[in-house]
């Protein structure tokens, strides 16, 4: 109390939010996608090198 | 347990099961998070940046699940030699290893509007990146293993025995915010209780289940990706073999045809 005004000191910054959760959500959806799909092909890519292996005389 | 040793059986299964766990995964995790982002309250004290906790919880459970899958695969190939447990082990390493990943890169992110930082140096967060060191050894450990079986010279016991020691770090993270002093929060669920509102818990669950579907329908891709490249090494090894083998003959017959005619010069 200062000359009869309260002063209040913020505890936190006041940041917006929503930058650091659209982050969180672009690198988490970004990287599951990315394993998935690379997965996904690799897969894909090994059983086609089988087969055409064993298919070749 | 050993009717799934034979790898016709599992690629039988593992032929339907890995889409339909993957496509599964993606609607189910894909649901949960578009709530989470649009249509779930946000938090009294932590406002909007709750919302990260819908992919920074599953990723340290699919994190701190995928070195335990390692673990059970690895006691599973030293005790009872099943076929499928190493290529299991090694196929859940690199989702683990994403997973982990994902869990520091949104905690850190998380850290910055909560607790004013990036990153403290503290039990949680340092175990966890010491996870994340782990799986890169483990990935490297395993290919190695795997160059050294390829010119039989040594085998995936090693890596096998890497994994078992490496699961000492899972109970020093699930512990790790009780037995030390910490920035982050102290576990909200625990065996059959949460101190979470069922406003943020459903979502949260929903999440967490679509993503370990993911986590599962990777594996088997991989799995499938690792069993086809050793079935096409073996059938070109054998190739090679016999090729050699039908040479050393054909080279032994001209020799023979050779030593007739000389001798009847």
């Amino acid at each position: 109390m200062a000359n009869g005004f309260e002063v209040t000191i913020p505890l936190t910054e006041n940041l917006d939010h929503w930058p650091f959760v659209i982050a969180c959500y672009a690198i988490g959806i970004a990287g599951t996608l990315a394993m998935a799909g690379w997965s996904w092909l690799s897969m894909r890519r090994a059983e086609k090198r089988r087969d055409a292996i064993r298919g070749r005389k | 347990m050993h009717g799934f040793a034979n790898p016709a059986r599992f690629l039988r299964i593992a032929r339907w099961l890995t889409p339909l766990l993957l496509v599964s995964g993606l609607l189910i995790a894909g649901a949960a998070l578009a709530y989470g982002l649009l249509l779930a309250p946000a938090d009294r004290l932590m406002g909007d940046t709750v919302r990260i906790m819908y992919i920074h919880v599953p990723a340290a459970w699919l994190g701190m699940g995928g070195w335990t899958t390692i673990a059970i695969a690895s006691l599973v190939e030293l005790v009872w030699r099943h076929p499928l447990a190493s290529i299991a082990a090694r196929a859940a390493a690199v989702p683990g290893a994403v997973f982990t990943a994902i869990c520091l890169v949104t905690g850190s992110i998380w850290g910055r509007p909560t607790w004013g930082t990036w990153w403290v140096w503290d039990g949680r967060l340092t175990s966890m990146l010491v996870l994340l060191l782990l799986y890169f050894a483990y990935i490297a450990l395993a290919g190695a293993a795997q160059k050294d079986m390829a010119a039989g010279t040594g085998g995936s016991r090693v890596t096998a025995i890497f994994g078992l020691l490496g699961a000492v770090n899972v109970p020093i993270i699930n512990r790790s915010v009780v037995w030390w002093n910490s920035l982050h929060q102290p576990p909200s669920i625990t065996m059959g209780q949460s101190a979470i509102d069922p406003a943020f818990l459903w979502p949260l669950l929903a999440a967490t289940l679509g993503f370990s579907l993911l986590f599962g329908g990777v594996v088997l891709a991989r799995m499938r990706a690792l069993l086809a490249d050793i079935q096409a090494e073996a059938r070109l090894r054998r190739k090679a073999v016999s090729a050699e083998i039908g040479a050393e003959f054909r080279a032994d017959q001209g020799a023979d045809i050779l030593s007739v005619s000389s001798d009847r010069l």
